[in-house]
């Protein structure tokens, strides 16, 4: 069977640009996190989910889009695929720490279905990085138990970062031209039904947490981040993701 | 007041602008309690003492554990225990650990001494362990092969060779 290559590459550009633009908001983080071990832990992740994009982009770069360097700091905030979730700034750490539960339990959801992908490249890239994500899943779960089970206070701040970042989480799971391409061709199941197994994992989590989804939630505003509409904040992320790059762009390290 | 600096990490500290300034004391439990971490660098083998970390409980230790100690050397098991729960000597009684008589056969250098003779053995009387791989033995088989040894014995006055052997490791 001869797989879709323009739905693999518009796939592929979605899920390495969510992990660069959050891996770098996230590394905002460094050096104000709220103590020294949660600084490092968090600055890790960040850290990895930068690796992450490389190895999409590289899968790119041999399906014959331009390198990783040019495709992560030369394009604009219009032909980013990146969902809007990811751009916001970081905002106070409960909605740090809550985009990152939301965030990453999507991509395990989404990893764990790539595992079985039938694009070789994806399924053993996901498979490896199934991995290391373990981790990732853990840390954003053990903090939104810990702080929504915790005192009055860590509970409301978390409930409020929850009521603030759920609606944007669901622009992860924007469906797009290539939604339905991409699950006939068995390259990952459909975004809604990626979403639904999402919801799930969520909700479950945050019912051990004593955190409650509100009843009536907003999905639609904060979609078209995938069709490359965004919100201000990512053309200032970018502008300072890469500047070193522009002040040389043919310097080598 | 304190120094203000660009660095965060700086700032975080309340640093006195005047160097002869006192510091403000940290709040109680102003960076959560302190874990003890033990790391295991393969199934079986002992964990080894690496490290502290701060946390409020056990499970966030084992998380933090795992970044700060798990991410620079291979790892498969981390222990966590409490510093409060560890119990200890008395500095004070130091000396109880100091031998009255010479005791260094007792010493951990001797045991190495013990396996070096054990090989040597081994290999002089061809006795073949098969349950023991090269990486077990202290001094790697294939050094001495490469270096052959005549080794000797002394029976009565004269002095006789007893064998070498090389390559011949089944």
């Amino acid at each position: 069977m001869k797989l879709n290559t323009e739905a693999i590459k518009y796939l592929l550009y979605c899920i390495a640009d969510d992990d660069l633009v959050i891996g770098h908001r996230n590394s905002e983080w460094i050096g104000f996190g709220p103590v020294l071990e949660e600084d490092i832990a968090f600055a890790s992740m960040a850290q990895d989910c930068v690796g992450h994009s490389l190895s999409y982009y590289s899968i790119l770069e041999q399906l014959g889009e331009s390198n990783p360097d040019v495709i992560a700091f030369t394009r604009q905030a219009k032909d980013f695929k990146s969902c809007q979730f990811v751009e916001f700034p970081i905002g106070d750490y409960a909605f740090s720490l809550m985009r990152h539960f939301l965030y990453d339990i999507a991509k395990k959801v989404r990893i764990n279905s790539l595992t079985t992908s039938s694009f070789d490249p994806l399924k053993e890239l996901s498979v490896r990085i199934s991995r290391e994500h373990k981790y990732h899943s853990l840390h954003g779960l053990t903090w939104v138990k810990q702080l929504g089970n915790g005192s009055e206070e860590s509970r409301l701040r978390m409930q409020s970062a929850l009521n603030e970042a759920l609606p944007m989480a669901f622009g992860l799971f924007e469906v797009h031209d290539y939604s339905e391409i991409l699950a006939e061709d068995k390259i990952q199941p459909h975004e809604n039904s990626l979403a639904e197994q999402w919801l799930e994992q969520v909700g479950n989590i945050l019912e051990e947490s004593n955190l409650k989804i509100s009843d009536e939630i907003d999905m639609k505003t904060f979609l078209g981040g995938r069709k490359g509409f965004h919100t201000e904040y990512l053309q200032d992320l970018l502008d300072e993701m890469t500047v070193v790059f522009r002040s040389d762009p043919s310097a080598s390290w | 007041m304190h120094i203000d600096s660009l660095d965060p990490r700086v700032n975080r500290l309340k640093l006195p602008l005047e160097p002869n300034d006192t510091f403000l004391p940290a709040e109680e439990m102003d960076q959560w309690q302190t874990y003890e971490v033990f790391h295991q660098e393969a199934r079986g083998n002992q964990h080894i003492h690496v490290g502290s970390v701060h946390a409020p409980n056990a499970e966030m230790a084992l998380l933090y554990a795992k970044e700060q100690y798990a991410r620079r050397f291979k790892c498969v098991n981390l222990w966590v225990v409490k510093t409060a729960d560890v119990v200890k000597t008395e500095y004070d009684d130091s000396d109880m650990f100091e031998p009255a008589t010479d005791k260094t056969y007792r010493e951990s250098s001797g045991y190495k001494n013990t396996r070096k003779l054990i090989d040597k053995f081994k290999l002089v009387n061809q006795i073949n362990t098969p349950n023991t791989s090269d990486d077990d033995l202290l001094d790697s088989p294939k050094s001495q092969i490469s270096n052959p040894q005549i080794v000797t014995t002394n029976t009565g006055g004269e002095t006789k060779k007893t064998g070498i052997v090389i390559g011949k490791k089944k």
